[in-house]
């Protein structure tokens, strides 16, 4: 028996393969980490860019000047989600403010209530983007709010834009999600997104309304709370449907679009 | 073993240059073509695509060859395989690092190059018998052939599926104002196999002698 046959010698060599593929994946992921992160970073103010129009879908720019634009035009503020109240400044440092590590910490957040859009955790404390183009102090020209929540193969987490009625919607992304490439994937389309802009997050007694709906919608001012439907992706749409009424509900930014909405009128 | 000590010898050249055409993984040897089917839709995710199959293939095939000697035969099969999936680990957190929106994209099938019949093919059919320079070329060669195939399906599929290439607009569409009317079928992965299926009849009408004789 040749002496690489043996057991003994087998068993030494399967450690030894283990044991240096094992160092070389932990070193590519521990080395490229920070970099990773901070793309990560990047594309998520991408996306609030992208919701709140600053950036178009085919423009090509680069990572320092998507920074100096979100930087130039946007303010991250931290609210209370039970209240809808903003957190003072410089309680918290809202721009490093990590929301999904929070909503995992159990003494930054609490258990959601029972939802059909299956949001199991809801952090105390939620990041709102206002575009403010740099003036101080006034009512914000459009507000960017996280939303996230199970559509069908999984989480789907974007943004969405409002106008400072909190009520009209002026745009929408997706940062992450998970569905079918072609059919609910087509979510991520710009032209799909495009849809949402100009209609109505709620009804006349301010409850959520709207829906992506089966088939084709009106245009905005004659059909303000429905969206198109994608079709092959029912399972999608209506995850959609119900990622928005959650967010739009008590249970998410109701009340701080209640605030802003009344803040904007005086 | 005379060809292995020259760097680029008889045995090195064939090494590379065989698996592009007369012996393609896809069209001849009928190898990898799952992935094929799902990252042809755009050509620069099958390019990003290629250049990592052909880097996955080229490195277990050097490693696997180097180790050949060493492995016990009884469990060269999964060496092979740990070998290969650290290699798609590494190729995935670089393409994070570095090519984040194309990863978002592409992630998934990443991950899948651990299941390409390629490169465990080439690892244990051709890694396992010959030295590492010449193995590490047959790696590159057949990603080459895997890529040209892909690349070559990805251009027909957006082009007639899109009207565009790298995602530039080429052939104005209807919907955008201009006259072509995109084939949607050719965005869905069965288009892949038609479009493979005719390579495949074009090669072979090309090069009689590839076909099987019944």
């Amino acid at each position: 028996m040749p002496k690489t046959d043996s057991t003994r010698y087998t068993f030494l060599f399967a450690a030894a393969v283990c044991v240096v593929c094992a160092l070389l994946v932990a070193a590519s992921a521990v080395g490229l980490r920070e970099r990773q992160e901070n793309n990560q970073v990047i594309y998520r103010q991408k996306n609030v860019l992208l919701a709140a129009g600053l950036v178009k879908p085919e423009q090509k720019v680069s990572d320092r000047e998507l920074q100096a634009i979100f930087d130039q035009n946007i303010v991250v503020r931290l609210i209370d989600l039970k209240t809808g109240a903003l957190v003072p400044e410089g309680k918290i440092d809202a721009k490093s403010y990590d929301q999904k590590k929070a909503r995992n910490d159990p003494a930054q957040s609490r258990v959601a209530p029972p939802n059909p859009a299956l949001v199991a955790r809801l952090p105390n404390y939620g990041a709102v983007y206002l575009v403010t183009r740099g003036v101080k102090d006034t009512p914000p020209e459009l507000v960017v709010l996280p939303i996230e929540g199970m559509a069908m193969w999984g989480t789907v987490y974007g943004f969405i834009a409002l106008d400072r009625d909190g009520n009209t919607v002026r745009g929408l992304t997706f940062y992450d999600q998970k569905e079918t490439p072609g059919l609910g994937g087509e979510i991520g389309n710009p032209k799909w997104q495009a849809l949402w802009q100009g209609r109505k997050a709620y009804d006349a007694s301010w409850e959520p309304k709207l829906t992506v709906i089966k088939g084709q919608a009106g245009p905005p001012d004659k059909d303000p709370h429905r969206i198109d439907g994608l079709s092959g992706a029912t399972i999608t749409s209506n995850g959609i449907s119900r990622v928005i009424a959650f967010w739009f509900s008590r249970d998410g930014y109701a009340p701080y679009l209640k605030q802003l909405r009344e803040g904007a009128k005086s | 073993m005379t060809a292995s000590t020259s760097v680029f010898g008889k045995h090195e050249r064939a090494a590379l240059i065989t698996p592009v055409i007369a012996n393609n993984p896809i069209g001849v040897q009928v190898l990898g073509i799952c992935s094929a089917l799902a990252v042809t839709t755009r050509v620069d995710k099958a390019l990003v695509m290629a250049i990592g199959v052909t880097l996955v293939t080229a490195f277990a095939n050097l490693a696997v060859s180097l180790v050949r000697n060493y492995t016990p035969s009884s469990i060269r099969i999964i060496v092979q395989l740990a070998i290969i999936a650290s290699l798609v680990i590494m190729v995935d957190q670089v393409l994070k690092a570095f090519l984040f929106e194309i990863s978002l994209e592409l992630s998934v099938f990443v991950g899948l190059i651990i299941t390409n019949c390629i490169v465990m093919g080439r690892a244990e059919g051709y890694a396992m018998q010959n030295p590492p320079w010449a193995s590490f070329l047959d790696g590159i060669g057949n990603g080459l052939g895997y890529g040209l195939v892909l690349i070559l399906v990805a251009v027909v599929r957006e082009l007639l599926g899109a009207g565009k290439l790298f995602g530039v607009t080429i052939l104005t569409t209807q919907s955008d104002g201009g006259w072509y009317e995109p084939n949607g079928l050719m965005l869905l992965a069965p288009s892949a196999l038609f479009t493979i299926a005719l390579l495949i009849w074009l090669l072979r009408t090309w090069k009689p002698e590839l076909q099987e004789k019944s």
